[in-house]
C-alpha cells in the first residue's frame, strides 16, 4: 500500500483506504476518489506535479500533496 | 391563469463546473444578463429577466458546484441561493446541466439536488462529444431512474433550445420533484445482514430483503418477538437507530456513487467504434503540456497575448485621451464665466470619467484573449503547467494570467482573477497583483532613469534598473502572499482540482458576451467611485483658489524680478503657487516630515499626494511643481538635476532616484484599483487593506533605500 501522491505516470491503482478526515480530503472523495474506486495516472506536469488521473470514465488534476491519506494498491 | 402569469417565476441554473452551464446560460439568456454580488462575499451573482410563454422568468446563474456539501464560503452563498435562504425565494424550478460524456460524476451532484424537493428539469449537455467517442445515451431509461423531466441540448449549436425552453414553460405550469431510489446505505446493509446472521444462528430462516425491509420500517410485531432474545433486541435496536440516523443525516458518498454508477451502466451502451488509442486532445496535450515545447508554447500565447494588449489598446486609449482633450477644450469655454465650475466639469469630471474609459481597451481586449484560452480549454493546460512554479507560495497555477495581466495594467488583471475557483487564492492573487509593475509606472522610471542613471552609468545599468524595478513587485509579492495565506485569510481551502476539458473552437458569442460585461460591469460600478475620488482630489488641488489680487501681486513681482519673462512662463509661476497654496500643497508641506527620511521634500511629497488617484499623473504633477506647466516632460528632467534643498544640497541624487522608484514600484497609488478591489472582492475593507499595506510598504523600503544609500556614502 503506497501513498497516490507517490504514483507515477502510467500507473494503474485502486483506492484501498483513505486515512484524511479533512474537508478537503472528503470533496476529493465527493469527486469519486473512493475505497474501491480504480484510476490511472494519464499525465504528469512538467514540473512534476500537478498529476492527471483518469477514474469513472472522466478526468482529473489534482496535487500530489492534496492527497494526502489516499492509501492506493498498485496494480501490477 | 392571469394571476399566476404575473407573478416573476425563479429558475435556478446549476451543475457542475465544465458541465457547460455558461453557454447553456448564456443561450437562455444572452445579452439581458445583470452581474451583481451576494451580500459579503466575492461570489458574483447573474441574473437574467426573460418571457417564456406565459411566464416571466428570473434565471439564476449559480456558482458551479461539484457538491451541495459546502466546503468555502463561497459554496455556501451557492447553497443558499439554490435553498431560497438569500432572499427567501426558492426557485420554482432547478435546472440541472449533466455532462452526458461524465455521468458517473455529474449525476452525484444532481442525487443532492434530487433530495431538496424543488421541481427540477435535468439538461444532457455534451452528447456530442458522448457520441464521438463511440457511446450512445438511452434517453428513456435514463428519464426513468432520474425520475424527472430530461431534455438533451447542444448548446454551442443551438440544438435542442426550443424544447428546452418548452420544457422550462411546462414544468413551471406543473413540475416534478426528481424520484430516485438510492441504494441502501452500506451501513445499514451492514446491521441488517449482522441481523440476519443472528435470525439464522438462532433457527430463524428470513430473506435479506426481508431484513431490510424490517430494519427500515421498524415493526412493533417484530419487536414483540425480539424480547424473548436480548441479544437480537440489541441487534435490532442497533440497526433501526443506523437507519433512523441515515434518514436524519445525508446519504453517504459510496452510496451515492454506487446510484450514478448504476445510472451509466444502465443507459449508456458503446456503439462498438470506439477505443481509439489516442483521443485528438491527447494527442495535442502530448506536444502541449510536454516538459519542453508544452512550456515554449506556454511563453508564446502569453507573449503574444500581452503584446497585442500593448498594441492594440495603445493606439485605442491615445485615442480615448485625446478624444477626451478634445472635449475638454470644446467645453472650457462654454463655462468661461464660471471657473470654478469650468475647473470642476473639465478637470474634474470629464478628466475624470477620461481616466475611467481609457482602460476599458486593455479590459475588453484581455478579456477577449482570457475567453479565447478558456473556450479552447487551452487555460486548463496553462493552470496545469503553472501550478508547481505558483503552488509553492500559496497561490495557485490559474494566477498567472491576473499576475500576468497586471504587468500591463492591474485592473483587468484583478478582475482576471475570477478564473480561479478557490476564494482564498484568488484573494490573495487580487491583493498581490497591483504589486506587479503596471504600464503607468514606466513614465516614472523612464523619467528618474533618463535623469540620473543614464547619463552617469550608460545604458547597461539603465536597462538593468528598469528591469528591476519590474522585478521588485514580484520579488515582495512571494512574502506577502506567505503572510497572506498564514495569517489574515482565514476559512477551509478547496483542494486544486482541474479539468483539462477536449479542445474545441470558442463560441464566439460566449466571447463577445464577456467583453460586453466585463466592460459593463467595470464602468457601473468600479468607474463611480473612481469618478467621485478624482473630484474629490481635484478640489483639494483647486481650494483654496488663490485670490485676484494675489495673482496680480505674484505676477508684478515676477516682472518686476525678470523684466522679459514670458507670459508662459508666468502662468506656470502662478500654477505652481496655486498647488503650493492649496489644501493638497498644504498637506504636501505638512507631511514633509514624514516623507523627510526617504529624502523627499514637499514638492517630491506634493505630487506624490497628487498621484494616488493615478500614478501616471506624478509626471505632469512634478511639472507643475517645478513649475515648468505640466506638458513640458523634455525640460524636466534637467529641472529636476538643478532643484535644491533650501541648504543648497542637491535633492536628487542616485539614492534619492531609486528610493522615489522603489516607492512608486509598490505603493497604491491607483484610485480605479481600489475601486476594482472592492468591486471584485465586494468589501471595502480589502480595498482599505490593500491601500495601507501597499503604501506602508512603499514608505517603508523608500526610507530604507535612502538611509542605506546615505550610509554607504551615496548620498
Amino acid at each position: 500500500m503506497v501513498e497516490l501522491g507517490t504514483l507515477e505516470k502510467g500507473a494503474t491503482a485502486t483506492i484501498v483506504k483513505i486515512e484524511n478526515e479533512s474537508a478537503e480530503a472528503k470533496r476529493l472523495q465527493e469527486m469519486g476518489l473512493l475505497p474501491g474506486t480504480g484510476f490511472k495516472v494519464v499525465k504528469v506536469a512538467p514540473l512534476g506535479d500537478p498529476i492527471e488521473l483518469e477514474l469513472r470514465g472522466y478526468r482529473l488534476c489534482l496535487r500530489r500533496k492534496e492527497t494526502e491519506g489516499f492509501l492506493v494498491e498498485v496494480n501490477p | 391563469m392571469s394571476a399566476i402569469a404575473l407573478a416573476v417565476k425563479r429558475v435556478a441554473v446549476v451543475g457542475n463546473p465544465n458541465a457547460g452551464k455558461t453557454t447553456l446560460f448564456n443561450s437562455l439568456t444572452g445579452s439581458s444578463q445583470k452581474v451583481g454580488n451576494y451580500p459579503g462575499v466575492t461570489v458574483e451573482q447573474v441574473v437574467a429577466r426573460k418571457t417564456l410563454g406565459a411566464f416571466q422568468i428570473d434565471f439564476v446563474d449559480v456558482p458551479g458546484l461539484y457538491s451541495l456539501t459546502p466546503v468555502s464560503e463561497d459554496e455556501r452563498v451557492a447553497l443558499n441561493e439554490i435553498e431560497g435562504k438569500l432572499d427567501g425565494r426558492v426557485p420554482d424550478l432547478l435546472v440541472c446541466v449533466v455532462d452526458a460524456s461524465n455521468l458517473e460524476r455529474n449525476l452525484f451532484l444532481f442525487t443532492q439536488i434530487a433530495e431538496l424537493g424543488i421541481p427540477t428539469l435535468l439538461v444532457l449537455t455534451m452528447v456530442d462529444r458522448l457520441r464521438e467517442s463511440g457511446k450512445s445515451l438511452d434517453l428513456a431509461k435514463f428519464r426513468d431512474m432520474v425520475g424527472c423531466e430530461s431534455v438533451v441540448v447542444v448548446a454551442h449549436k443551438d440544438l435542442g433550445l426550443p424544447e428546452l425552453q418548452d420544457a422550462i414553460v411546462r414544468n413551471l405550469e406543473s413540475g416534478r420533484v426528481p424520484s430516485i431510489e438510492l441504494g441502501v446505505s452500506p451501513v445499514v446493509e451492514g446491521h441488517s445482514l449482522a441481523l440476519r446472521e443472528r435470525l439464522a444462528r438462532l433457527g430463524f430462516d428470513y430473506e435479506a430483503s426481508t431484513v431490510r425491509n424490517l430494519v427500515q420500517n421498524p415493526s412493533e410485531e417484530f419487536r414483540q418477538i425480539t424480547q424473548d432474545f436480548p441479544e437480537l433486541a440489541e441487534d435490532y435496536d442497533r440497526a433501526v437507530q443506523a437507519a433512523k440516523d441515515f434518514g436524519r443525516t445525508e446519504v453517504d458518498i459510496p452510496t451515492r456513487y454506487a446510484w450514478t454508477s448504476l445510472v451509466e451502466r444502465t443507459v449508456i451502451s458503446s456503439t462498438g467504434d470506439q477505443q481509439r488509442k489516442l483521443s485528438p486532445a491527447d494527442k495535442i496535450d502530448r506536444f502541449l503540456t510536454h516538459r519542453f515545447f508544452g512550456l515554449v508554447f506556454f511563453v508564446a500565447v502569453m507573449y503574444l497575448t500581452f503584446q497585442s494588449i500593448y498594441t492594440f489598446a495603445g493606439p485605442l486609449m491615445d485615442l480615448i485621451e485625446s478624444g477626451f482633450s478634445k472635449v475638454q477644450n470644446w467645453v472650457s469655454p462654454m463655462l468661461e464665466g464660471n471657473p470654478v465650475m469650468q475647473s470642476l466639469v473639465v478637470d474634474g469630471v470629464i478628466a475624470g470619467i477620461g481616466g475611467i474609459l481609457v482602460f476599458l481597451p486593455q479590459i475588453v481586449i484581455l478579456f477577449f484573449f482570457i475567453s479565447v484560452l478558456e473556450g479552447t480549454g487551452y487555460l486548463a493546460r496553462a493552470a496545469f503547467l503553472m501550478d508547481r512554479l505558483l503552488g509553492w507560495c500559496g497561490l495557485n497555477g490559474r494566477a498567472f494570467i491576473p499576475l500576468l495581466s497586471s504587468f500591463a495594467c492591474a485592473i483587468p488583471g484583478i478582475m482576471a482573477a475570477r478564473v480561479m475557483p478557490d476564494p482564498k487564492s484568488r484573494l490573495a492573487t487580487i491583493l498581490v497583483a497591483p504589486l506587479m509593475s503596471c504600464s503607468a509606472r514606466l513614465p516614472v522610471y523612464l523619467l528618474l532613469i533618463g535623469a540620473f542613471i543614464q547619463p552617469t552609468y550608460g545604458a547597461f545599468w539603465s536597462g538593468f534598473a528598469l528591469f528591476a524595478m519590474h522585478l521588485l513587485g514580484l520579488v515582495v509579492a512571494i512574502p506577502i502572499v506567505f503572510i497572506l495565506n498564514r495569517r489574515m485569510l482565514k476559512g477551509s481551502r478547496l483542494p486544486f482540482m482541474l479539468e483539462l476539458p477536449p479542445y474545441q473552437w470558442p463560441r464566439w458569442k460566449d466571447v463577445a458576451l464577456a467583453m460586453y460585461l466585463r466592460g459593463k460591469v467595470f464602468v457601473t460600478t468600479a468607474g463611480t467611485t473612481i469618478l467621485v475620488m478624482s473630484v474629490i482630489i481635484w478640489a483639494a488641488g483647486y481650494f483654496p483658489q488663490m485670490g485676484a489680487a494675489d495673482r496680480e501681486r505674484t505676477t508684478a513681482a515676477l516682472k518686476q524680478a525678470q523684466p522679459g519673462i514670458e507670459d508662459k512662463e508666468v502662468e506656470n509661476r502662478l500654477a505652481q503657487k496655486q498647488l503650493e497654496q492649496s489644501v493638497l500643497g498644504r498637506f504636501g508641506k505638512a507631511v514633509e516630515p514624514v516623507f523627510a527620511p526617504a529624502g523627499f521634500d514637499w514638492r517630491i511629497s506634493t505630487a506624490i499626494l497628487s498621484a494616488f488617484p493615478a500614478r501616471e499623473t506624478v509626471v505632469p504633477s512634478l511639472g507643475i511643481i517645478f513649475s515648468l506647466g505640466g506638458d513640458e516632460e523634455e525640460k524636466l528632467a534637467d529641472t529636476l538635476k538643478q532643484a535644491k534643498w533650501p541648504d543648497g544640497r542637491p535633492l536628487f541624487t542616485l539614492t534619492t532616484s531609486i528610493s522615489l522608484m522603489v516607492f512608486f514600484a509598490l505603493c497604491a497609488q491607483c484610485l480605479s484599483t481600489l475601486a476594482t478591489v472592492k468591486r471584485e472582492t465586494n468589501s471595502t475593507k480589502w480595498a482599505v487593506f490593500m491601500f495601507v499595506y501597499m503604501t506602508v510598504l512603499a514608505y517603508v523600503c523608500a526610507v530604507l533605500v535612502y538611509q542605506g544609500g546615505r550610509l554607504l556614502g551615496a548620498a
